[in-house]
């Protein structure tokens, strides 16, 4: 009876999400584009339904909430679900698109869309052979199999993206990093523009022209008829065609430095905009919790630094770890059961929606950015691809977080992953990822002030 | 040669709906082989003969400003835009036939073209509703609504698609084409397609040569940032 209840519950909560993600999909991703095909609307709400599902089973499990059966049931039945997407379900219809793009292959759409899935069951299968993510009692077909694969790719995303986002926090939100820029510097730039564009205008102006004159020349040239006429048309050369190939060139290499100029402007324009905004109370404010995140991303660089130097995988997660300090440093007596359940319980709440925020917003920028009308189904389908690995992988690590009565849930569902290696592999990827974004955003920055100098 | 008279028309519409395969199939008369993304604004030059076959014949080059981008992008973005919306002559709204939004992002297009001196990231405009029929109606710059793709709507949703078109040009009241800019044919000389465009850009020709209304020189009031004596566009 109390596992009839519990399924509604749980399918009404993924109704609810599965809502949630059509909502998104329409009013944000999708806001300038027509759906026309539904199909990847439904795909990808399906994704984020399951995906959200999952968070939810682990607060569950955190809160004791359904009987231990019905929650493991579900996890085993959501997990199935999930991986069948993500590694049938999505890719397949991945492949499907981008052969729908391409005019050529047309006709055997369905059987280029399978070829193009084999190819990628094959790279995905030859993942999992550099990395030592498997114990050897594993058959060919298990579960683990697919889990392990599916969390070393969504392990390097959330490795990536941290690292990154780390890093780029507070880059963005401090007014440090803020060039200084004045009208009169817009004002230069927008003249330069202007005047260049004037400059292709008359070249252009000069090729119509002399095409004008070289067509109605021809007219007349080809009045000129019979055998004489035609040996000399072919002999003499119009004398306006070299000129022509030379202008074409100078109008090619000025559209060119107009485009350069165009995003020199735009950049300008942004940093004023920005320098405007963090002379408000909110822009202030932001740059105080730049200060703040800075040194945050500083201590997790060294965090990860030392795991991978001293080979140390943390064996207590933080909740328990801050209650021991505040019993045995502090002298504060309290319900650590109690407690523990509560806190742990805010903790992974807070972790969950940040990260599903977090990641919603990227994706939503990302798209904006690279998407366009052909090919934004195709974009949207890799989106819910890597969300669902994303969402799988942070489920794994989010293991570390927890105390240890609630873990086993996790390691029972997930079986016998080897965990510390993730984590290790999170900490190396994290690393590399924070140190090469220090070094790409130190030589972006230095990059731009010298070309301001120059004008 | 340079000595001709010049106007000056934008070409405005959300990304990817053929801006630049149209200008390319104006000015060359040839089809664009391979288009790609417009960074800033692209310009290509059109030799037209003003009033074809009478004594007044006159030659003019028509100059096609494809401006590349958004309607939802960053007010950065916007503003660095806004420079190339100088002193215009005539406007061609271009919209693609197989996606709604496009037509209906064209009402802030024309827009953000055309309120130049309110605020920096434009009046946005939701729904046809919120926008002010009479502002186009007494508009003096001339505008042309263009539909891209023409070829890629089944022939049972045609009818649909043309009266959707339809309001939109009484809205801006404005003649409207209808082609597909990889396909010459629509433009052929004697169609009514073809037809249309020379009428708009001999409206484009008169009303910057023909009526010197002080108050309607250009049609837009000049940004007072800008003191541009030495690129007068006159």
């Amino acid at each position: 009876m109390s596992f009839l209840v519990d399924s509604v519950i749980m399918f009404t909560s993924q109704v609810l999400f599965f809502g949630f993600g059509w909502l998104f999909f329409m009013r944000q991703l999708f806001k300038d584009y027509e759906i026309r095909q539904y199909v990847v609307q439904v795909v990808f709400s399906i994704t984020f339904a399951f995906s959200c599902t999952m968070f939810e089973l682990i607060i569950f499990e955190i809160l004791g909430a359904m009987s231990s059966t019905s929650r493991y049931f579900h996890w085993k039945l959501n997990l199935y679900v999930i991986l069948l997407v993500l590694i049938f379900v999505v890719p397949f219809y991945i492949g499907y698109f981008v052969v729908s793009n391409i005019r050529l292959l047309q006709r055997q759409k369905l059987l280029f869309a399978c070829m193009v899935w084999f190819t990628f069951m094959y790279f995905f299968w030859k993942l999992g052979d550099p990395f030592p993510i498997l114990s050897p009692k594993h058959g060919i077909l298990s579960i683990e199999q697919l889990i392990s694969r599916v969390g070393v790719i969504g392990v390097t995303l959330m490795a990536l993206l941290s690292g990154f986002g780390a890093v780029n926090c507070p880059y963005t939100y401090m007014s440090y990093f803020l060039r200084n820029v004045t009208d009169s510097d817009i004002l230069a730039l927008e003249r330069r523009l202007l005047q260049t564009m004037d400059m292709i205008v008359s070249k252009k102006k000069r090729i119509a022209m002399t095409r004008r004159q070289m067509y109605q020349r021809g007219e007349d040239q080809n009045k000129q008829t019979g055998f004489w006429g035609m040996i000399k048309s072919v002999t003499s050369t119009p004398p306006g065609s070299e000129n022509l190939s030379l202008i074409q060139q100078e109008v090619d290499a000025l559209e060119e430095l107009s485009r350069q100029l165009f995003l020199e402007t735009v950049d300008l324009q942004s940093t004023k905009e920005r320098i405007e905004y963090s002379t408000t109370f909110k822009g202030k404010y932001f740059n105080f919790l730049g200060y703040f995140f800075s040194i945050y991303c500083v201590w997790k660089i060294f965090m990860a630094t030392i795991n991978i130097v001293f080979d140390r995988v943390g064996k207590t997660d933080p909740v328990t770890r801050g209650i021991e300090i505040t019993v045995n440093w502090l002298g504060i007596q309290f319900d650590v059961k109690f407690w523990s359940q509560h806190i742990s319980f805010i903790l992974v709440g807070i972790i969950i929606v940040t990260s599903i925020r977090g990641l919603l917003i990227t994706l939503t920028k990302f798209f904006y950015a690279i998407s366009s009308s052909k090919s934004s189904n195709v974009i949207v389908l890799v989106l819910a691809q890597i969300m669902g690995m994303y969402f799988v992988s942070s489920v794994l690590l989010m293991r570390m977080s927890m105390p240890l009565e609630y873990r086993s849930i996790v390691t029972e569902v997930l079986g016998e992953l080897q965990f510390n290696f993730y984590h290790r592999w999170f900490d190396v990827i994290f690393l590399v990822s924070a140190l090469s974004s220090i070094l790409f955003l130190y030589l972006a920055h230095k990059q731009a002030p010298e070309k301001q100098m120059s004008l | 040669m340079a000595s001709l008279d010049r106007v000056k028309v934008l070409v405005l519409g959300d990304s990817g709906v053929g801006k630049s395969s149209l200008v390319h199939l104006l000015c060359q008369n040839q089809v664009l082989g391979n288009p790609s993304w417009t960074v800033g604004c692209s310009v290509d030059v059109r030799v037209q003969d003003y009033k074809e076959g009478t004594p007044e014949e006159k030659t003019y080059y028509i100059e096609l400003w494809d401006v590349g981008g958004s309607v939802g992008c960053a007010s950065s973005i916007k503003s660095t835009r806004a420079v190339f919306y100088n002193s215009v002559n005539g406007i061609m709204l271009v919209h693609d036939l197989t996606n709604k939004k496009s037509s209906q992002n064209l009402y802030r297009w024309s827009l953000e073209a055309l309120n130049k001196d309110s605020s920096p990231t434009g009046v946005i405009v939701s729904n046809g509703s919120d926008y002010d029929r009479e502002q186009f109606a007494e508009n003096p710059v001339p505008l042309l609504l263009i539909g891209t793709k023409f070829d890629q709507i089944p022939e049972n949703k045609r009818n649909e698609v043309l009266t959707r078109t339809a309001f939109l040009s009484e809205d801006f009241n404005a003649e409207e084409i209808n082609l597909d800019c990889t396909n010459p044919r629509y433009l052929a000389a004697g169609t009514s397609n073809a037809v249309k465009l020379s009428r708009f850009f001999d409206k484009v020709i008169e009303k910057r040569y023909f009526t010197r209304d002080p108050s309607q020189m250009t049609g837009f009031t000049d940004r007072k940032r800008f003191n541009f004596k030495s690129l007068h566009y006159d």
